[in-house]
């Protein structure tokens, strides 16, 4: 392997823990509303595309993207806590097949208030200078920085939960009512501010997915279906209900998505030949991330790290 | 419902069928020949789901893929009977044979691997599952990938051309009314019992000898082939194929349709299917916007009418 191919290589790499940083500030409250609360919630895509048009929307505004981020997930948590409060609530003691329909019914008003809000073309955000230019990492292997504090702030903020997690008092009740919902309800804890607050959590961290992606894929509407069926797969393969897990699979499937779409197509093409490679490579390096998790499930149906005791 | 009842049922749908047409002719609104045979289609692919869905209670979010499966053999097989004049291929028993493996065949992989799982998992790994054939048609250039392509040369059946509005709308009407009828035989049959007994009481199941996991695995793949067989209407009569066929949003659709007429009702779908395609064509007619009317009301029914529209005409609880 000759110098330059080892650091696209590593370049790659680093799009891959990016990508898997941003999969797991979404699966991350995904996985604590699916395992504690047992509830189904297909919007939480719409929450990731809320994130980046409030962030794309207040940067382009006031010029100051800093402040769109944090104004974006404070709006994100609202809302999520909002619709938690008024519908969502309603549906934790019904089948999973009316949580279905109602979070479906909720992508559809997400998708068309941000349409009637803010067109249907999309909107962009230009990053501030300071944050819009390469760093040098190694000699010869340039990154640009705003994807590089990206990982960095993620790789912070996924502390910031395991801490929550771990060692606080609401961290204890959470990690209790992922094992035991009715238990810790029988020892008189207010559970539905418990769910509320999971619940304001898991979206102000979508929002903040969605904020940190605009300037990286723009944001547009329907941008949070793909980005939730990769969150369900990496809940699926981490294991429901527990975080660790989903930090783990979310860096998987980062790495496999990113490398197999850089990959697929050269190695398909060692073995077949170029022509096949170029019309199967792009298709079967999608699907890449789906085969593994067949895999995974084949292996341990209940995911890598299981939270959930019931 | 009793036997008579069900006969008569049977009596009113085939001569509304029967009726529509004459309809439609009398007042010079073939466009609503059209919109009925869509409805037909569409229904028969939300009888297949409500098996599995309504009898069964699999929450599967995949069943667009064997829909769309069905569609893509039929789009395919035109498209080389088309450009490259092999006949064979526009061949409409030759097509239904190759959809019946297809759709069989993929039903058995999905089935085998995601019925491992009960609940909130099998929802999440049928919707990643559907993720794969959708990509594949995206990701399929030749045949127009996410763009779809038009269908020029439609299924035949012994040099007999399936197009033409009365033609398809015949079609889909007897389609649609198999498609009961065979639900309806699966249901009342021993192998239906267990299904539905499966999703009562797993355990009493297992313990009176029988598999849940084999019946449930028949039934997905009968499902799966019957939305197939849908699939082949569906691109026969819009003489176009897109992956939008194959989204899972798509899929989602059918479990409105199949929960809008009422879980584990024969005619259900039916209903189901016109009540979401008429809001949808009239709120669509309202206002450029009208997703937000349809997500309110699937929201609406969510929250106040989960049984549907069975709900408001019978008050017997269903058992589960």
């Amino acid at each position: 392997m000759s110098q330059a191919t080892f650091l696209l290589f590593l370049e790659q790499c680093l799009n891959g823990l990016q990508f898997g940083i941003m999969l797991f500030l979404i699966t991350a409250g995904l996985t604590l509303v699916v395992g504690i609360m047992n509830f189904v919630n297909l919007a939480q895509g719409s929450l990731f595309m809320l994130g980046a048009f409030v962030a794309a929307w207040f940067a382009s505004a006031t010029g100051n993207y800093y402040l769109a981020v944090a104004v974006a997930v404070a709006a994100t948590a609202i809302i999520g806590a909002l619709v938690e409060v008024l519908a969502l609530s309603r549906f934790y003691r019904r089948p999973h097949l009316d949580q279905v329909l109602a979070t479906f019914g909720f992508i559809l008003i997400f998708n068309e208030v941000v349409r009637v809000l803010w067109g249907s073309q999309g909107l962009t955000v230009v990053l501030p200078p300071e944050l819009n230019l390469s760093i040098e990492l190694l000699p010869g292997l340039t990154y640009p920085l705003f994807r590089f504090v990206f990982i960095v702030f993620g790789l912070a903020v996924a502390a910031f939960l395991y801490v929550l997690i771990a060692r606080t008092r609401v961290g204890m009740l959470i990690r209790a009512g992922a094992s035991d919902r009715e238990m810790v309800r029988g020892l008189g804890v207010n559970i539905g501010l418990l769910f509320t607050f999971v619940f304001g959590l898991g979206a102000a961290l979508a929002g903040l997915a969605g904020s940190l992606s605009a300037p990286i894929m723009s944001a547009s509407v329907g941008m949070g279906e793909p980005v939730l069926i990769l969150g369900f797969v990496v809940i699926v393969i981490g294991g429901i209900g527990s975080i660790r897990g989903a930090f783990w699979a979310a860096l998987l499937v980062g790495f496999i998505d990113t490398l197999g779409r850089s990959y697929a197509t050269s190695l398909i093409s060692l073995i077949f030949g170029s022509t096949a490679a170029s019309s199967v490579g792009p298709s079967l390096s999608g699907m890449m991330i789906y085969i593994l998790m067949a895999t995974v499930l084949a292996v341990c149906p209940e995911g890598l790290f299981r939270a959930r005791a019931s | 419902m009793n036997r008579v009842e069900n006969r008569l049922a049977g009596i009113v749908l085939v001569l509304t069928l029967a009726v529509i047409p004459a309809i439609a002719f009398a007042f010079d609104a073939i466009f609503a020949l059209t919109f009925a045979t869509r409805i037909l289609i569409l229904a028969a692919a939300a009888v297949s789901l409500n098996l599995i869905l309504g009898y069964g209670g699999l929450l599967s979010l995949c069943h667009s893929t064997f829909l769309g499966l069905g569609a893509y053999v039929v789009g395919i097989g035109g498209y080389h009977a088309y450009n490259d004049e092999i006949a064979w291929m526009a061949d409409g028993f030759v097509q239904l044979c190759a959809i019946l493996v297809l759709s069989a065949g993929a039903a058995a992989i999905i089935g085998v691997i995601s019925l491992r799982t009960r609940g909130m998992y099998f929802l999440m790994i049928t919707l990643a599952f559907g993720q794969i054939l959708y990509l594949a048609a995206i990701g399929a250039y030749q045949y127009g990938g996410d763009e779809g392509m038009t269908i020029f040369q439609p299924s035949t059946f012994a040099g007999f051309a399936l197009q033409g509005r009365f033609v398809m709308y015949a079609a889909a009407a007897i389609f649609f009314c198999v498609s009961v009828l065979v639900v309806e035989r699966l249901t009342r049959s021993r192998f239906g019992l267990v299904l539905q007994a499966s999703r009562m009481n797993e355990a009493r199941v297992c313990a009176l000898g029988y598999d849940p996991m084999r019946v449930r695995l028949v039934a997905f793949i009968i499902s799966g082939v019957m939305a197939g067989m849908a699939g082949f209407l569906l691109a026969n009569n819009a003489e176009f194929v897109s992956p939008i066929d194959l989204h899972w949003t798509r899929s989602a659709d059918l479990v409105i349709m199949v929960v809008l007429g009422g879980l584990g009702i024969g005619l259900g779908p039916l209903f189901g299917t016109a009540l979401l395609l008429i809001v949808e064509e009239l709120a669509s007619g309202m206002s450029p916007h009208w997703p937000i009317i349809v997500g309110v009301m699937v929201l609406l029914v969510a929250l106040f009418m989960p049984r549907g529209l069975a709900g408001l005409v019978s008050s017997e609880k269903r058992h589960d």
